[in-house]
């Protein structure tokens, strides 16, 4: 059965160990992956999936070090055996962070890269990139600088830099990561019209397994702490409940559905977004259900604790305004959510609150307090806000004194510090690590030491740009747990965030910016299922609403909003 | 924000010239300014140097910022010369002249404004033609001029890369600089210098930190994509030389030539009217 000449990539009993770890990060590894194939590598962060993409494009073994155990072969050759360019002629990687990947200084150059590079003539040259860039849609473009264009465009065309090499595999390292809900769809869209076109191998490295499933992929590979514990198809992968245990997210319809008492099977094809294969007792059973709930919430008292009126800022006198006319209130203890694409204004609005840029006109209120009579310095003892780039924040060695940082310039006693910043490592999950040395985390755990190093100023409002961008779906939960017990206590939260689940799971509130306005301040079921809103503000429409439809419900919003409640009372 | 690179882009015969041109071209001019003192041949260069700005439709509000460093630096260096040798221009021409019956050491002399005046002129004949050749060459062609006048290419790209990246760096540095403020870290006035220079290599941790994450995640971009594994790579914004680029090319090689031939007649660095 197995033709050798489409195996790609083959692992056999395979392991790896880097030089500078006691532990392999990757033990009896075997997968193989056909021409023509799509395939969806998920685990949650810290599984191994990262090394996994390093050994499949050959930045292990060559710029890696590292100890290999087993068999790895690249297009039927050991890949110890050949080297990194060679692999790269087979291997095409789209980086995760499109912005750093970006080689060329116009979309043009970094396209022809590669052909640079392997010293192509120029009208050769010019032909191919040409060529790609109608491919992926860039063409308009070629002359931009890739600062000025989308994340979407970006990606784009970080895909075109790998396929004019006419690679034999396609390989994303979480393509999504970076991504607005909408462009996030159509990247997978892109990724599936280009693997048909090409005929080429697609392995997408990805934890929001949702968002890849929008598009048919052939099989789910689980990682889970250095092992591969699942290959299978979607469909059967979704039927079972390995997901939940290795801290991926399942798709919120297969929860609901799971949560409806809807017994799945393959045959039922969970992994179809548009559910067309569910029957009618399963509808039913959504239905009865969804009927079965009950209680409303009574809304509370608001006092609100941030008044913001005719809010202007621009970054340069004649440029347009980032924000434009902002008028908008926080309420205390609230949980708010800031939606929006990329440039809506949604980061320069929190940076005008913590005085980190000067707005040109308008008033803001902390508690009744006028916050322009206050230094960057003194608002941050109200305001705490927590930079999307930990790597940003970080400027201590050891994780400890990284978190006692504000506390030591606000000369507060040492003994107290201790008691507080423990509390705090505590509360997020570092306490154990308390004596690392910071550049020993990851990227995940990096964030959380910033949100601790901010929260033990005690702030009573927190401003979280994308807390949860680049974490598994357990440290999402831990976080978002945390952040909601934090609101508990009475802590304000307002997070800036791409992701839908976060934004109707937890905020209580969604304001949704676009182009320097808010066109949108309402519950977040109520948003979700707006279309209008959805399309102008590059949100993507959630699966329950789909699945309240499929199953003949009609009040969309309802749905979700008892969805939400489920799951909040699983989770209790 | 000030880029470095400040390409401005318009349609001129000297957009047009390729990038290796104008920067062979601008050595060579600035060698032929720097090697004579010879005061016609200087004003001839910043006259023809102005003269190439309008050529190159670059107007002056579009280097105001570049020019006004330079005038300033230009006008704290003669004052300089002045205050520490007053007697230079003497020295070199042989004589002295003095301008006003006060003969002291700084009463001013016709020679030592005339060394001056030349001084000045050095300035003003490469300034022109080192804003022209930012202003109208394109960064992506940067690194392929250097790596065709004989700069190797890994040296030509980082030198390119290095130059693209000084705005972003600037940008983090901003923002790193005011979340610590936020964190208590006090960096306006009201701190001691001390203090505040302690606070600034604060921010240079994250800084470097995240730049040297950066680095890897480009080598290795890079990597992946074959860079770096030929001798030789080919420039997808290089372009063929015309017969513009070689007679700009002749001019300037002739522009040193005279400065050099002028050094003979002269019989030194200095034209003497004196």
């Amino acid at each position: 059965m197995t033709d050798n000449k489409d195996v790609l990539v083959e692992f056999r009993d395979f392991g790896f160990k880097y030089n500078a770890q006691q532990e392999p990060t990757l033990f009896d590894i075997d997968l193989c992956v056909r021409r023509g194939e799509k395939i969806l590598i998920a685990g949650p962060s810290g599984c191994g999936k990262s090394t996994l993409v390093h050994c499949i494009n050959g930045l292990i073994p060559f710029s890696y070090r590292g100890e290999m155990t087993g068999s790895l072969k690249i297009a039927g050759k050991e890949s110890r055996e050949l080297d990194l360019f060679s692999i790269s002629k087979t291997v095409g990687t789209v980086l995760q962070d499109t912005d750093a990947q970006f080689v060329g200084m116009t979309v043009a150059e970094d396209i022809a890269f590669a052909l640079e590079n392997a010293c192509v003539i120029q009208d050769e040259m010019k032909k191919r990139v040409l060529r790609i860039a109608k491919t992926v849609n860039v063409q308009d473009h070629l002359h931009h600088a890739p600062g000025e264009l989308s994340g979407g465009q970006k990606q784009r065309v970080s895909v075109a830099g790998v396929m004019v090499d006419d690679v034999d595999v396609l390989l994303f390292d979480e393509p999504l990561a970076n991504l607005d809900p909408a462009t996030g769809r159509e990247a997978i869209e892109l990724i599936d019209e280009l693997q048909k076109e090409t005929g080429a191998a697609v392995i997408i490295v990805e934890h929001r397994l949702e968002d890849v499933l929008w598009r048919h992929v052939d099989r789910v590979v689980l990682v889970s702490e250095g092992r591969i514990i699942s290959d299978s198809d979607a469909d059967t992968l979704l039927c079972l409940d390995l997901l939940s245990k290795a801290g991926i997210r399942e798709p919120l319809y297969v929860q609901a559905l799971k949560y409806a008492g809807v017994f799945l099977t393959p045959e039922k094809k969970p992994s179809d977004p548009a559910l067309s294969c569910l029957d009618e007792k399963d509808r039913e059973m959504v239905r009865q259900w969804f009927e079965a709930s009950g209680k409303k919430d009574a809304s509370k008292k608001k006092h609100s604790l941030l008044e913001v009126k005719d809010l202007c800022f621009s970054y340069e006198k004649r440029n347009r305004r980032v924000l434009d006319r902002i008028s908008t209130a926080i309420y205390e203890g609230s949980m708010t959510a800031i939606v929006g694409t990329n440039g809506a204004g949604k980061s320069t609005f929190s940076k005008v609150i913590c005085g980190f840029e000067t707005c040109q006109s308008g008033e803001m209120y902390f508690d009744g307090i006028d916050l322009k009579d206050l230094s960057m310095k003194e608002r941050a003892e109200h305001i705490g806000y927590v930079m999307q780039d930990p790597n940003h924040m970080i400027s201590q060695t050891m994780i400890y004194d990284e978190v006692a940082f504000g506390l030591r310039n606000r000369a507060v006693p040492e003994d107290e510090i201790k008691s507080r910043v423990d509390d705090v490592l505590k509360v997020c999950g570092l306490y154990r690590m308390r004596n690392w040395p910071v550049s020993a985390l990851s990227y995940g755990q990096k964030k959380r030491v910033t949100i601790a190093s901010i929260l033990v100023l005690r702030p009573k409002m927190l401003i979280l740009d994308e807390p949860t961008a680049g974490q598994d779906y357990r440290h999402y939960t831990d976080i978002m747990e945390f952040l909601k017990s934090l609101r508990d206590q009475g802590i304000t939260i307002v997070m800036i965030t791409h992701d839908m689940h976060l934004m109707i799971e937890y905020a209580d509130r969604a304001i949704v910016f676009s182009d320097g306005h808010i066109i949108a301040d309402d519950e977040p079921a109520r948003i979700i299922t707006d279309a209008g809103i959805i399309k102008t503000a590059s949100l993507r429409e959630t699966s329950l609403y789909l699945l309240a439809k499929r199953c003949g419900i009609d009040d969309g919003t309802a749905f979700v909003k008892r969805f939400i409640a489920c799951e909040r009372e699983y989770r209790r | 924000m000030t880029n470095l690179f400040n390409y401005i882009e318009r349609p001129s015969p000297i957009h047009r010239l390729t990038g290796a041109t104008k920067l062979v071209c601008m050595l060579l001019w600035s060698f032929a300014a720097m090697v004579t003192y010879d005061t016609r041949f200087l004003l001839l260069l910043s006259l023809a140097g102005i003269a190439l700005f309008f050529v190159g439709k670059i107007r002056l509000k579009d280097v105001s910022f570049m020019l006004g460093f330079t005038v300033v630096f230009l006008i704290l260096n003669n004052i300089l010369i002045y205050v520490f040798s007053p007697l230079h221009g003497t020295g070199i021409y042989g004589s002295c002249t003095y301008l006003t019956s006060w003969h002291g050491r700084y009463a001013p002399t016709a020679e030592q404004l005339f060394y001056q005046l030349n001084y000045v002129l050095k300035y003003s004949a490469t300034i022109p033609v080192i804003l022209l050749f930012v202003c109208t060459t394109d960064p992506s062609e940067f690194a392929a001029s250097l790596n065709r006048i004989g700069v190797s290419y890994r040296i030509s790209y980082s030198v390119s890369l290095a130059l693209r990246y000084i705005p972003d760096v600037q940008q983090q540095y901003d923002e790193i600089s005011k979340a610590s403020q936020a964190r208590g870290v006090e960096m306006s006035k009201k701190a001691s210098l001390f203090r505040r220079l302690k606070a600034a290599s604060n921010i240079l941790i994250p800084l470097i930190l995240s730049s040297m994450g950066r680095i890897e995640t480009i080598a290795n971009a890079m990597e992946l994509r074959g860079f770096g594994k030929q001798k030789k790579r080919t420039w997808y914004m290089a372009r063929k030389f015309r017969p513009a680029d070689y007679s700009s090319m002749v001019v300037s090689f002739l522009l040193l030539v005279i400065a050099i031939m002028l050094n003979r007649i002269n019989g030194g660095r200095f034209y003497n009217p004196f």
